[in-house]
């Protein structure tokens, strides 16, 4: 059930694999890894390549413009793409036929212009109450954690766990840092945390187990906007530090 | 404009239809009735669409004012349910007369009980879907579990008026629907992670549904199951029925609020043909996996869907 195949002429690097996810899901992998079917390890954080991320940014824009038949729904992830159908009007063979000629012609896919969107965030206290002991681990102050922090630009991987929470890397090697140990019962909506080289801001409030550094007066989501979730997939996002009373001033306005 | 009054909420009773799929690249999650099948008899029993918003009662039912004349159908699991103490028979239509009070019990067996209503139960959609959200509050009734006092629209009827005729399903269809507690699998994508004999641990030992279960996830008790990943792994999507080995060993099974994407290793995925099984486990049910290949799986559901669209499932 699992096929390595090098798509269409393309050259071995950048091999594409499929993989039976269910009776009606084929997830379709770009990792760097997809050469070497024997690889039963899993694939890990700091393996993804850009490139892998550009191609499923390429076909999941591809199958939005030209949707194929049967297709259902579809989960981008940082170097895979899931594919649900449904099983009684495609078959995974028939589907994967489909995907060749897709990933074909996909380089020919023009991207949207990456956009910049800037997410302030008030660091620290009440709003980040992971920070003093994040910089500590680190033997940071806290200053220089939050300027490492909002000094990167970081890429939006993919949204998932909930609606408009973006999976954001990479995070500067310095703040690289596990999740609690103990996830906490309820994070509030806005929060912006780490979890290893991640980093992201919870659209609502949830349970979670990322460290929080601040949070942003911006609603990451919202039904009954245009465009309901602030960020998309391949979106760069940068953090912008604000005062306290900035935050409040910003919280009202987006209220 | 019908009505239906919430006198009592029961444990967990939510608007729930077809879901909403399409929506993953956004993060949203499809949702929907964890009993797909028991919503669409259901609402083909009144005469509405498979896919109209009904409400899903949770291990204990609620009890439900009518003010107009209305039609229904329970459908799933049986809750004891009463018309102004008439026992109320499961699958089947009824006509309800106005001022009439619905009341529903724990459950006999199964996990949850449909309430179909002629006409559908009418929110604002959310994503082309009524199907409530609960962790993310999205959909349904305000995005929550109903409470006592709230009020439901009932939505106007597709075609012209007609007189109520009963319909039921066949005793037969009835049986060949009943709940599976050996759920039927195919292999997960991560499946050749597993050792051969933590895979045989899998298939062969019966399992527990944890208290901790809800809509997102079925948690299950049992023997751990190691994997050479330690149970962590690059995320990737994830569906419905997916079974998940985090470290802990204790398999997750994703369901109809699950997460788009997920970082542990998936040992296997619940066929869609047993979906409506996965929906209606209870807390503290044992389960038991069955290894079936994907020709079998497509074999299955195309079996299910001749059931349900053959003239003998529903009799007048």
């Amino acid at each position: 059930m699992r096929y390595t195949s090098a798509a269409m002429g393309a050259s071995a690097s950048r091999a594409v694999r499929f993989q039976v996810a269910s009776d009606q899901a084929l997830i379709v992998y770009f990792d760097p890894t997809a050469t070497t079917s024997e690889a039963k390890a899993p694939p890990l954080q700091n393996q993804i390549t850009m490139e892998s991320h550009e191609r499923v940014r390429r076909l999941l824009r591809l199958l939005e413009l030209e949707p194929i038949a049967g297709m259902r729904n579809l989960h981008p992830a940082y170097c895979s793409l899931l594919i649900k159908f449904y099983p009684l009007k495609l078959r995974h063979s028939e589907l994967e036929e489909i995907l060749y000629g897709y990933i074909a012609r996909m380089e020919k896919a023009a991207l949207p212009e990456p956009r910049l969107v800037e997410i302030p965030v008030c660091y620290g206290g009440e709003y980040g109450p992971d920070l003093k002991d994040v910089a500590e681990l680190h033997e940071l102050s806290q200053d220089t954690a939050i300027e490492l922090h909002s000094s990167t630009d970081y890429i939006v991987y993919f949204l998932g766990f909930a609606p408009g929470f973006a999976y954001l890397g990479e995070l500067p090697e310095a703040l690289v840092t596990p999740r609690l140990a103990t996830p906490r019962r309820s994070v509030p909506a806005g929060s912006v945390g780490i979890a290893g080289s991640q980093t992201g801001v919870y659209p609502i409030a949830t349970p979670g187990g990322w460290r929080l550094l601040g949070r942003t007066p911006l609603k990451m989501f919202q039904p009954d906007r245009s465009e309901m979730s602030l960020l998309s997939i391949g979106d760069r996002v940068r953090f912008v530090p604000i005062s306290r009373e900035r935050f409040s001033k910003l919280q009202l306005e987006n209220a | 404009m019908s009505l239906i009054e919430v006198r009592a909420p029961g444990l967990l009773t939510t608007v729930q239809d077809s879901g909403r799929e399409g929506f993953g690249p956004m993060g949203v999650s499809p949702s929907g009735a964890a009993d797909p099948v028991a919503l669409r008899i259901g609402n083909r029993l009144v005469g509405n669409p498979e896919g109209a918003a009904g409400l899903e009662m949770t291990l204990l039912g609620g009890m439900f004012v009518f003010p107009e004349r209305a039609e229904i159908a329970l459908m799933g699991a049986d809750f004891s349910a009463t018309l102004d103490d008439h026992s109320v028979e499961m699958w089947s239509s009824l006509e309800v007369r106005p001022g009439q009070t619905l009341r529903t019990g724990p459950t006999r067996a199964g996990a949850r009980c449909y309430l179909c209503v002629r006409g559908g139960i009418d929110v604002k959609l959310f994503l082309g879907s009524a199907s409530t959200h609960l962790l993310s509050g999205l959909g349904g009734f305000e995005g929550r579990a109903l409470r006592k006092g709230d009020v439901l629209r009932i939505g106007t009827a597709t075609g012209s008026f007609r007189t109520f005729r009963k319909r039921r399903v066949a005793a037969k269809a009835i049986a060949q629907l009943q709940p599976r507690k050996v759920l039927r699998v195919t292999a997960g994508p991560q499946a050749d992670w597993f050792s051969e004999e933590a895979r045989k641990i899998f298939y062969t030992e019966t399992y527990r549904v944890s208290e901790e279960s809800n809509r997102m996830g079925l948690r299950l008790q049992g023997p751990a199951i190691t994997s050479a990943a330690g149970g962590e792994m690059l995320s990737e999507g994830v569906c419905l029925g997916a079974v998940q080995i985090p470290s802990s060993g204790l398999p997750i099974i994703l369901f109809v609020e699950q997460q788009t994407t997920g970082g542990y290793p998936k040992i296997a995925n619940v066929i869609s043909a047993d979906f409506s099984s996965l929906g209606q486990l209870r807390p503290r049910d044992e389960v038991r996996f069955e290894l079936v290949e994907i020709e079998t799986a497509r074999a299955l559901l195309a079996e299910q869907e001749k059931l349900l669209a053959s003239k003998e499932l529903i009799l007048e």
